[in-house]
């Protein structure tokens, strides 16, 4: 923000005092005006934008406390300094307790109010930060980043509406790369916690005793190497919401610990004594079939049912297969925005291809394609030859393939789906984890 | 042709004033000329906080300027101030006729050093173009050698230099 985009309003009843003010700020390159009592002031605040206003406490008619107050009506962001020749401590304490930013006894040393001003600008940027990135997250709507006009996923929308003002657990289910985390983050920025932390943790990329330290924190010397206290995600997520990505992962022990917690809101810290009360939403999400693990045994059905109270399944991309159009261009858009590259299109015959194709690794695996094609893309339009990633089209419209380029294939799209993890790859392929570590290496696959 | 006046404000011939014009003619390509003023500093004088209003001698100084006056600058040894502040090296009127500086705080012997003329003169050069600047509509200037870099303590003065930087004089149609 350059000086002349911040404005400061003066107010003093005394001539002399609001001169030198006005020039000494002018110099510096501020919009500045000035008011010489309350009422010209508030008018003045009506009427245009002021980021700062410097006002003497004591003036006749409306004094500078009131003035504050009635400031702080009209915009509370407005960053006040009250100015007094009277070194009064009550009324200074008084307009800091009511939102004052601070004081200035005059005359003051020009380097203090140096100093000061650019304190007040620096707070009144970070505060117009804070509400942009408000605003921003209020209207992220999930039109936005949810892309898609097809019935399956303006259902998915209509859910997340209707459940987002409400405080309930959400269970969100769907494949990897559906988009899960952005229907959480949807959820949580046009919920009435918006203005606090939505905090994430991947309960699959945890060993268990990392994943309880991780949701609970540890005091310090709880266990080998604690060596200080540390706040857990339980702590962090205080007020706002808390997403347990993949909360089909976790063990038993953890299941029966967070249903403690969901029920009572209270946990401890490891190797602490203290009850913590936390208040926070949790939405969870998982691309297990969560009704079989609990047939199973494996999840706990109290647990199941607790987060389950309100559930939203996201379609594959391969059901929504009339969204691919719109969501390609909506990634080479931001896309050509972070590269810089001035490319604006898709031809027909590379959304025909992408339409054709199965889409195991759904919306991530589609934005990786989208972003190498975009790396390579020689021209202003993405053209087939820029489409990098073998692919092998859906069944019925299968080319002459080998065996080997078929396996090839099968096991990349898997490792696009699950993000790279190999486990949990293999465990798809239903091959040994060694058997695919050979086989990334025999066909140089990219993991992800 | 038009000039900037250099007005010695109840100084006596000052040895100094020649530097202080080549200084000023170099920085902006102006002529300077230095001339007397009739300025009542008593009046200007608050007792209160036993210091002179920079504000009111200013309002003297460009009270009735030459005809040929592009700019009028003040120079005074006593010590200024403005309301709010509790002290100021000069004051300028943005974007117009007239600008004042002391020389008070520019002395060593004000922080209690032994006194050294070429620092002081050296300080005064780089305040009166700071302040001259301001009267050509300058603001403050982010580069720390720019002469319109704001200084508010003598350390800062002797930071910078009495030259201009390549925007500040770019601004003004000089580069």
């Amino acid at each position: 923000m350059k000086p002349a985009d911040i404005g400061i309003l003066i107010v003093d009843d005394e001539a002399s005092v609001r001169d030198s003010l006005c020039k000494w700020f002018r110099l510096d390159g501020y919009r500045v005006d000035t008011a010489d009592e309350g009422a010209s002031a508030l008018r003045k605040l009506q009427d245009d934008s002021w980021d700062i206003v410097l006002l003497d406490i004591k003036m006749p008619g409306m004094d500078g406390l009131e003035l504050q107050r009635r400031i702080k009506q009209i915009d509370k962001d407005i960053v006040t300094i009250v100015m007094t020749a009277f070194a009064s401590v009550d009324t200074s304490i008084q307009a800091m307790k009511e939102g004052a930013f601070d004081y200035i006894v005059k005359p003051i040393d020009p380097d203090d109010m140096g100093h000061l001003i650019r304190n007040a600008v620096q707070h009144r940027q970070l505060l117009t930060e804070n509400l942009n990135l408000r605003q921003q997250l209020a209207e992220m709507s999930y039109s936005d980043e949810i892309v898609g006009e097809s019935d399956a996923i303006r259902q998915v929308l209509a859910r997340v509406a209707t459940v987002a003002q409400t405080d309930s657990t959400v269970m969100i289910r769907g494949e990897s790369g559906t988009g899960k985390e952005l229907v959480a983050m949807a959820i949580h920025g046009n919920s009435n916690r918006r203005y606090f932390p939505m905090i994430t943790i991947n309960c699959g990329a945890y060993t268990e005793g990392l994943l309880e330290s991780e949701l609970f924190g540890h005091e310090k010397g709880a266990f080998t190497g604690a060596m200080y206290r540390r706040r857990g995600k339980l702590e962090m997520a205080d007020k706002g919401t808390l997403f347990l990505d993949e909360i089909g992962n976790i063990g038993r022990k953890m299941q029966m610990d967070l249903l403690r917690v969901i029920e009572s809101r209270q946990f401890t810290r490891l190797g602490g004594d203290k009850q913590i009360q936390a208040d926070f939403r949790i939405i969870s999400a998982t691309n297990r079939d969560l009704e079989q693990a609990v047939r199973e045994g494996s999840f706990r059905e109290d647990l199941y049912y607790r987060l389950n109270v309100f559930s939203i399944t996201l379609p594959p991309l391969r059901e929504r297969k009339s969204d691919i159009p719109l969501i390609a261009r909506f990634f080479m858009n931001r896309f050509a925005r972070s590269m810089n590259k001035a490319v604006t299109d898709i031809s027909p015959e590379t959304l025909d291809m992408l339409m054709k194709y199965n889409w195991p690794g759904n919306i991530r695996e589609l934005r990786n394609v989208i972003e190498r094609a975009m790396v390579g893309a020689k021209s202003s339009r993405i053209d087939p030859g820029d489409l990098s990633f073998p692919f092998h089209p859906s069944p019925g419209a299968v080319e002459d393939e080998s065996l080997e380029a078929v396996e090839k294939n099968h096991i990349q799209n898997i490792l696009s789906r699950t993000g790279g993890n190999v486990s949990q790859a293999a465990a798809i392929l239903k091959i040994s984890r060694l058997t695919l570590y050979n086989k990334i290496e025999k066909y140089q696959l990219k993991k992800g | 042709m038009s000039r900037i006046y250099l007005v010695p404000i109840h100084l006596n011939a000052p040895e100094w004033l020649g530097r202080l014009r080549a200084c000023i003619e170099k920085t902006f390509g102006i002529r300077a000329k230095c001339c007397s003023f009739p300025i009542d500093l008593p009046a200007a004088f608050d007792p209160a906080r036993n210091q002179y209003s920079s504000s009111l001698i200013l309002q003297q100084l460009i009270a009735n300027p030459p005809a040929d006056a592009r700019k009028i600058l003040g120079i005074t040894d006593v010590d200024l101030f403005i309301p709010i502040l509790t002290y100021v090296f000069g004051e300028a009127q943005l974007d117009g006729i007239g600008a004042v500086v002391s020389l008070h705080r520019l002395k060593n012997r004000f922080y209690g050093l032994p006194e050294d003329n070429d620092l002081m003169v050296e300080r005064l050069m780089k305040e009166s173009v700071h302040e001259l600047g301001h009267t050509f509509g300058l603001f403050h200037c982010a580069w720390f050698g720019c002469a319109l870099n704001a200084s508010t303590y003598v350390e800062d003065i002797d930071q910078k230099s009495c030259e201009l930087c390549p925007d500040c004089r770019n601004a003004i149609g000089l580069a």
